[in-house]
Formats: structure tokens, C-alpha cells, sequence
């Protein structure tokens, strides 16, 4: 029995297909999801999402969100999913530090969401970064 | 009878006119690409959300979170999307019409997104709580506040439940005013049709529970407060697209009419011309039989 792997930003339907395995960020830590898992409903919390496909793996760097496992399909829907191929290192570099000269000049107590927002960038840009130089060094 | 003058009057201020609508339409038609773009990239994240949630809602407990379940009081909030100005077709005059039709039973309160309901709301003597004037293009933090807002008077249990009134876009000639309930989580149609019914997997046909990690309660209450404010920008989105769209057609017909009246204006000063000419001719040609 396949397993269908949907994932959803809300810029767009990032991947739909049916897989072998997927491997995602939970709220308890990494976990694996074969075909005929238990139904569950976690949080996903920002890391990388490895696809297991015929043998072939794609990683993605993803943001917080939400998991839906049933038998047959997993639903994960997160603000941000990036293919590992696709991330642009200096890019990344460049966005945490566009973030914390932002935090710098902004105060905790006036500016709630923009602080909120800056931190999450560069969370996720660490996440990009690591992703990319796990990559490099095997 | 009026005058050539007149007439050419008339056709210069007519040529005006079109100018100024052909500048309007070609500048509703670039935004309308960009919104509609926006809306319908949210639209599979939305209705995704949507779809897990009133799957989930099925399978939790009673009383697990409050936005699963009605609140004690008997208000309903209503918030009430439209836009910010106008010349925009029938777009917001349809909205409202369909806010009058849908019975609200109980104490009604709304909150107001766009100038337009603003003025409804205070013109038809209703009770406004809220204002939030949202900017164009819609940034996320702006709804955020919105949405904020609206979960937090639903928390006090005052209300039964929340519903929104807005634009669901379609296509560029089909906008459909809807009314959708945002709390308890219920079943909401962003951007045209769907079929909701098959894909609820009912909790006695599945006697598979869920599992929650790390419990039901820590994963509601991070995910719907996400879900409502996904689903108020959404809307938001889909408001803003109608709007475009619907502004776009309105200033094709008028470019259109415009143009029609100058064709017919023209054919009557040039009719009016030619009788004057004929005239003068006759007069001249009579005067000068008078001479001899």
C-alpha cells in the first residue's frame, strides 16, 4: 500500500505524490512515517522533511506547521517548505543578518510583530544553512 | 434642437470621460492579476486547513478547545469584508444586499473591514465593534490583528458563534457574495464550489482514533489560532480579488459606453453640420435668384 504525501504553503501545493517514506520534524522530535502508520496529529516544528521515493531522497527545508497522518495519507501543511537544491546559501547568510541588524534597531516592547517576524527568519535561515552544509561534508 | 457648439461640447467631455475610465481599467486589470494570483496561490492551504480541521473536529473530544464549540452567550460577531472604495459595479451594494437576506438569529455585532462596510454598517444602524482599515495590497501582519481581535471576543464566550461576509471569488465576471461561519470550525467555501461531504470520514465508519502529540489539547490550541488567522486573510484575499476583478469589468462598460456615445454624438454633429450647410446653400441660392 502507497502512502500519499501531500505538502501545502500557503503559496502553493509544494508536493503531491504517493511515496515510500517520509521523514519529518514532529513536536517530540524526528519521525518516519511508513505506509499504514497509526492515525496521528502533530505539530511540525521548523527543520528538514526527507522524502524516501523508489530509492531516491529529496529533502526540504521546512517551517512550523501542521501534520495529519491517516493510514493511507499524510497531510502536512507549513508556512514554508524550500527543496534543499533550491536554497541559496548566501541568500540565507544575507537574510540573518538583515534580520538581527533589524533586531537591533527595533524594541521588544513597541514592535511585538516584527520582532516575531525577525526571529523567524532567522530560524529559518539557520535551518537553510545547516540543511546546505549537512549536504557539503558527506 | 441644440447646437453644434453644444454637441461638441458634449463629445469632449464624453472623450474625457473615457479617458479616465481606459486609465482606471488598465489599472484595476494590473492589480487584479497580482490579487487573483494571491488568492488563489492561499486557496489549497486554506481549504486543506480546513478540511484536517473539521476532520479532527469530528474526532476530538467535547470541550477540547473553545473554537470547536459554540460559545454560552447569544451574539454573533459578524465581520463584514468589502472594499475600500468605490466604482467598483454592484460588488458591494450584492454584498450587503446578501448580508440583509441571511437570517441572524440573536444580538448582532460586527466588525468591519473596508471604508464601504464601514458606511453600510453606521447607515443601517448596526452595532460596530471594530474597525481595521487594511491596506492594498494585504499584508498578513494587518489581517493578523484582525483575526487577533476576533479570537479574543470569542474567547470571553460572550459570542455563539462568528461569521464572515465577504467576496468568494470565482472568476473575473463571477464573484459570489457568501456568508461563511469562522468559528466553531466549520466547513468554509474559499473561491468557488466544493464538494465537502466525501471527503469527512465519519467517526463511527472509522473507529480509528486519532493520536496527539504531544497532546490534543497543545496541538489545537497552536493550530487554530493559525487556522483563524489563515482563514480571515484568505478571505481577505478573496475580497481583494473580487474586488479588482469586479472594478476592471465596471470600467470596461463604462470605456465601453463612453465610446458608444461619442460614435452617436458625432453621427448627430455631423447630421446637424450637414443640415446647417444645406441651409446656407438654399439661402444663398435663393438670394441670389432674388437679384435677378
Amino acid at each position: 500500500m502507497p502512502l500519499k504525501l501531500e505538502i501545502v504553503t500557503p503559496e502553493a501545493r509544494i508536493y503531491s505524490d504517493e511515496v515510500d517514506t517520509v521523514v519529518l520534524p514532529g513536536y517530540e522530535g524526528e519521525m518516519g512515517v511508513l505506509p499504514a502508520h497509526s492515525n496521528l496529529v502533530t505539530t511540525l516544528v521548523p527543520g528538514e522533511l526527507r522524502i524516501t521515493k523508489g530509492g531516491k531522497t529529496i529533502e526540504l527545508a521546512v517551517g512550523e506547521g501542521l501534520v495529519e497522518v491517516t493510514g493511507s495519507v499524510t497531510r502536512i501543511l507549513t508556512d514554508a517548505a524550500v527543496d534543499a537544491d533550491k536554497i541559496d546559501e548566501a541568500a540565507a547568510e544575507e537574510a540573518i543578518a538583515r534580520a538581527k541588524k533589524a533586531l537591533e534597531t527595533l524594541k521588544p516592547g513597541e514592535h511585538q510583530e516584527e520582532v516575531a517576524a525577525a526571529m523567524a527568519a532567522i530560524q529559518r535561515a539557520t535551518i537553510h544553512l545547516n540543511i546546505k552544509r549537512k549536504r557539503k561534508t558527506i | 434642437m441644440p447646437s453644434t457648439r453644444d454637441i461638441r461640447r458634449r463629445i469632449k467631455s464624453v472623450k474625457n470621460t473615457a479617458q479616465i475610465t481606459k486609465a482606471m481599467q488598465l489599472v484595476a486589470a494590473a492589480k487584479m492579476k497580482k490579487a487573483q494570483d494571491q488568492a488563489s496561490h492561499g486557496r489549497a492551504y486554506a481549504e486543506m486547513l480546513n478540511k484536517v480541521l473539521v476532520n479532527l473536529k469530528a474526532h476530538a473530544e467535547e470541550g477540547i478547545h473553545p473554537f470547536f464549540t459554540e460559545g454560552k452567550g447569544d451574539k454573533t460577531l459578524v465581520l463584514l469584508i468589502a472594499s475600500d472604495k468605490g466604482l467598483c459595479g454592484a460588488l458591494n451594494t450584492n454584498l450587503f444586499k446578501k448580508l440583509l437576506t441571511t437570517k441572524i438569529e440573536g444580538e448582532v455585532e460586527y466588525v468591519t473591514i473596508g471604508r464601504k462596510s464601514v458606511q453600510a454598517i453606521n447607515r443601517l444602524r448596526r452595532t460596530l465593534v471594530a474597525d481595521f482599515p487594511i491596506k492594498d495590497p494585504a499584508k498578513f501582519a494587518e489581517v493578523r490583528a484582525v483575526s487577533r481581535f476576533i479570537q479574543e471576543k470569542y474567547r470571553t464566550g460572550e459570542y455563539k458563534k462568528v461569521l464572515a461576509v465577504f467576496n468568494n471569488f470565482i472568476n473575473t465576471v463571477t464573484i459570489l457574495p457568501s456568508v461563511e461561519q469562522l468559528l466553531p470550525v466549520n466547513p468554509v467555501t474559499l473561491g468557488g464550489k466544493r464538494d465537502f461531504g466525501i471527503e469527512i470520514t465519519p467517526p463511527a465508519a472509522d473507529s480509528l482514533e486519532y493520536k496527539f502529540e504531544p497532546s490534543a489539547a497543545v496541538v489545537f490550541e497552536t493550530v487554530l489560532p493559525q487556522y483563524v488567522n489563515d482563514t480571515v486573510y484568505q478571505m481577505v484575499l478573496e475580497s481583494r480579488a473580487s474586488e479588482h476583478s469586479s472594478r476592471m469589468v465596471a470600467m470596461k462598460n463604462a470605456t465601453d459606453n463612453a465610446k458608444q456615445m461619442i460614435k452617436d454624438l458625432s453621427l448627430e454633429y455631423n447630421k446637424l453640420r450637414q443640415a446647417a450647410i444645406t441651409n446656407e446653400l438654399l439661402e444663398i441660392t435663393t438670394a441670389k435668384m432674388a437679384l435677378e
